[in-house]
């Protein structure tokens, strides 16, 4: 069985930790941070990195661009 | 399950970037609140000018409002026009470089309110410009004042008590007033609240951008957004909000193509 897997990368000083992405995501693979950024911010971070297929929509809805998403789709074995 | 062992790591060295910050835009932090639209609204414009690769021939005009600033965020050619008049002023540059691709980007406040002249006779003029128009009901930089588009019995710091419409009036729908004037060829609304309507706007945009390509008139899109800070709401309720209000009397779609 093939499964897309995905991982995000997130820009944790430009986050503003406006939370869109942990509600937008639908595999709920973000939280924010217990602890703040430079700017005082709670930031975004793959809690359940696992789960990631790489949809993207995080990095949709992010109005500060915070995302780079990567996704591994594994060869379809016969 | 080989697959399911793969670190994240891993899959960032394996795999392939699918989503990625656009080059137009510059790597400044975005003078907005947090959860603000304009961040969105500003991504999908330049990945829409990236991929149609018009960057070089691409001149925007800046608004008064919160995205006086956009400038400094978008790596492209621009100019900042005095409040409401970036229509008037891309009249201009679009008549001095008739080869370029001109927009506006501007807020409710300065289009439809001190701007509202400008921005219909350009549209009446049929001005081959493109106008992204974000309304999110309210004066966002000044302290949420009422604007001519808070909605009936909506809140702002100068409407305590709700927008009364015996005294205030109604809330304007500036896109469906202008789609009705020959001179314009595509008028749309559009949100960026959700993936979902983040793609539709960028087709729409894309839209636009074709539209002044091929010389057929004015294209404005509408982009109903949010504004957390005036509506004093937490982003994510701003947007539920936004969802169950704004769309009512906003309706999500084309108005003219």
């Amino acid at each position: 069985m093939s499964k897309v897997r995905g991982a995000v990368v997130i820009d944790t000083e430009a986050c503003k930790g406006c939370n869109l992405c942990v509600v937008a995501c639908p595999t709920d693979v973000l939280k924010l941070h217990e602890h703040v950024n430079l700017k005082g911010y709670n930031p975004a971070y793959p809690a359940n990195h696992d789960a990631c297929t790489g949809c993207k929509i995080c990095a949709l809805v992010c109005p500060d661009m915070c995302f780079t998403v990567y996704q591994y789709k594994p060869e379809k074995s016969a | 399950m080989t697959t399911s062992v793969l670190t994240p790591e891993e899959i960032i060295k394996k795999g392939k970037v699918v989503f990625k910050k656009t080059k137009l835009i510059n790597d400044v932090p975005l003078s907005y609140c947090p959860g603000c639209g304009h961040g969105v609204a500003h991504r999908i414009l330049m990945e829409v000018v990236e991929e149609m690769g018009i960057w070089e021939d691409t001149i925007g005009v800046a608004p008064v409002g919160c995205s006086v600033l956009a400038y400094d965020f978008m790596n492209i050619d621009m100019q900042q026009a005095a409040h409401g008049r970036a229509p008037a002023v891309a009249t201009g540059i679009k008549r001095v470089y008739p080869e370029k691709y001109v927009f506006t980007y501007q807020g409710d406040g300065d289009l439809a309110a001190i701007g509202t002249a400008e921005t219909i006779h350009a549209c009446n003029r049929g001005e081959n410009i493109v106008i992204i128009f974000i309304n999110n009901g309210i004066y966002g930089m000044t302290g949420g004042q009422m604007a001519p588009t808070t909605l009936e019995g909506m809140r702002s710091s100068t409407s305590p008590y709700g927008r009364m419409v015996q005294t205030m009036g109604y809330p304007i729908k500036i896109t469906e007033m202008v789609a009705m004037l020959p001179g314009v060829a595509y008028a749309t609304r559009q949100a960026v609240h959700e993936a979902k309507y983040v793609r539709k706007a960028k087709n729409a945009i894309k839209k636009a951008f074709e539209n002044q390509r091929d010389k057929k008139g004015t294209s404005i899109i509408e982009i109903v957004s949010n504004c957390n800070s005036g509506w004093k709401l937490s982003p994510v309720e701003a947007n539920k909000w936004l969802d169950e209000n704004m769309l009512d009397y906003f309706p999500l779609g084309d108005i003219k193509k």
